[in-house]
């Protein structure tokens, strides 16, 4: 589903991103950790076409990002993508959020596009915040929506850049278990996040990065146990104190 | 006592409707075109930037009076016939204050995070749909109490089109003035005129910075 060959990017003369390979498979779970500044979230922002990257190549689907005759709007539309700070729009109401995109990109009916937006917003446990707009919802009831406006475009992959970091304490179990649904449900996953309760639990492959690079990586319980790298085995001991 | 304003009302009035007249004009205008020049001020293609920019920091640069002259006297050249004075005015106000506009949208457009932008990508949106559904929307309520206050100028600025021969109120009343020869009344009235309009446009300007302060919606 996507594939990341020798990528590297470069801010200036720092580079965030060095010669990064991995494969996400259809229905793959992927956690990404690591140390603030590490490239977890310019990674997927590459992965997204929302950055460039200066050497190497993604393929998404099959197609280049780095193809000029590449359409990235076509592209985009198969990765739903959930943020830190929800990034929802501020102007409009919970239904207008996540109903836009299936209406304008999809050209769906106001109707159509609604109903399937009630549906969503049932499935993340907040219908009766429809009509909301997003400052009057709590951080957690937020992040749930963002979640669901990803999802109303249908992606073959969702990808999640700190979705709890945000949070307050007592939210962060809500969306954690949205985010496990869609996971039971076998969509394709990758999450940059320090919830290592998470990764645990659903993470069939879980990524260690640092200064750009991808350090180590292992599968569940493995990775947490038996880390192979010092680097991996501090971060470890801090996170899980 | 107030003979000669009574006396001609009609005249006058019609005069000041065609500042009214000339502001939507430039209002409108300059409000759509301003919102095109803050998209091209935070461009990241070159082409559109550097061109933008010369454009913005031009016209911000001479005084709006030459603007009206320049484009009254040299559209006829480009054009090949003498312009409606109106049309003339109208097109340099739109020229002129969308430059200002720009500016006040740009500073919208920049406090908008780039992740919000990235969201609104990343579910398919192109470009084009991303300036007109979330960008100009936000930059619009953002940035509300500047525009009106702009507008305000810009309604204010109107009265200058009396240079290329407009018949708007402030050039109506040196006409009645040069017959009846009552000038504090006469220019005390426009002033009147153009102070109630401009004080009621900064009250409902304050009452939006208020609101937005308290709300804190956006």
């Amino acid at each position: 589903m996507i594939e990341i060959k020798n990528v590297n990017k470069w801010f200036g003369d720092f580079q965030v991103l060095v010669d990064i390979n991995e494969v996400v498979q259809r229905g793959q779970k992927v956690v990404i950790c690591g140390p603030s500044g590490s490239g977890k979230s310019t990674l997927l922002r590459c992965i997204n076409g929302l950055e460039p990257y200066h050497k190497g190549e993604i393929i998404v689907d099959g197609v280049s990002l780095s193809d000029p005759k590449t359409n990235l709007y076509k592209l985009r539309e198969k990765i739903g993508m959930v943020f830190q700070r929800f990034e929802l729009y501020p102007h409009m109401t919970v239904m207008r959020n996540i109903a836009l995109a299936p209406m304008k990109v999809r050209k769906k009916s106001r109707k159509e596009a609604e109903k399937k937006a009630m549906e969503l917003l049932e499935r993340v446990g907040i219908p009766d915040k429809a009509g909301a707009y997003p400052a009057n919802l709590s951080g957690g009831q937020q992040q749930r929506v963002a979640i669901a406006r990803a999802l109303a475009m249908e992606p073959a992959c969702m990808m999640f850049d700190e979705p709890t970091s945000a949070l307050d304490p007592e939210m962060i179990q809500e969306v954690l278990e949205v985010m496990i649904g869609l996971a039971k449900e076998g969509m394709t996953m990758l999450v940059v996040t320090h919830e290592m309760g998470f990764a645990r639990e659903v993470a069939d492959e879980i990524i260690f990065m640092d200064a750009g690079r991808i350090v180590e990586r292992g599968r569940g319980e493995e990775f947490f146990k038996s880390p192979k790298s010092q680097r991996t085995k501090d971060f470890l001991a801090q996170i899980l104190k | 006592m107030f003979n000669a304003i009574l006396e001609n009302l009609p005249y006058l009035l019609r005069g000041f409707l065609t500042n009214v007249q000339l502001a939507v004009f430039a209002l409108g205008g300059g409000l759509f075109l301003g919102a095109l020049v803050g998209l091209g001020r935070i461009s990241e293609r070159p082409w559109v930037y550097h061109p933008v920019t010369v454009y913005v920091n031009f016209l911000r640069n001479i005084p709006l009076i030459l603007v009206i002259f320049w484009f009254y006297f040299v559209m006829p050249i480009l054009v090949g016939r003498t312009l409606d004075p109106f049309v003339s005015a109208a097109v340099s106000f739109i020229v002129f204050e969308a430059t200002y506009f720009g500016e006040i949208f740009r500073a919208g457009f920049q406090s908008i995070s780039k992740d919000l932008v990235g969201a609104a990508y990343s579910t398919g949106l192109n470009y084009r749909q991303t300036a007109a559904y979330i960008l100009v929307p936000i930059a619009f309520r953002r940035m509300l109490p500047s525009l009106i206050t702009q507008s305000i100028i810009t309604f204010q600025d109107t009265s200058l089109a009396y240079v290329i021969g407009l018949q708007e109120m402030v050039r109506r009343t040196t006409i009645v003035d040069s017959m009846e020869v009552r000038s504090i009344q006469l220019y005390s009235f426009v002033a009147l005129l153009f102070f109630i309009i401009c004080f009621v446009g900064s009250r409902i300007s304050r009452h939006y910075e208020e609101k937005s302060r308290k709300a804190k919606v956006l």
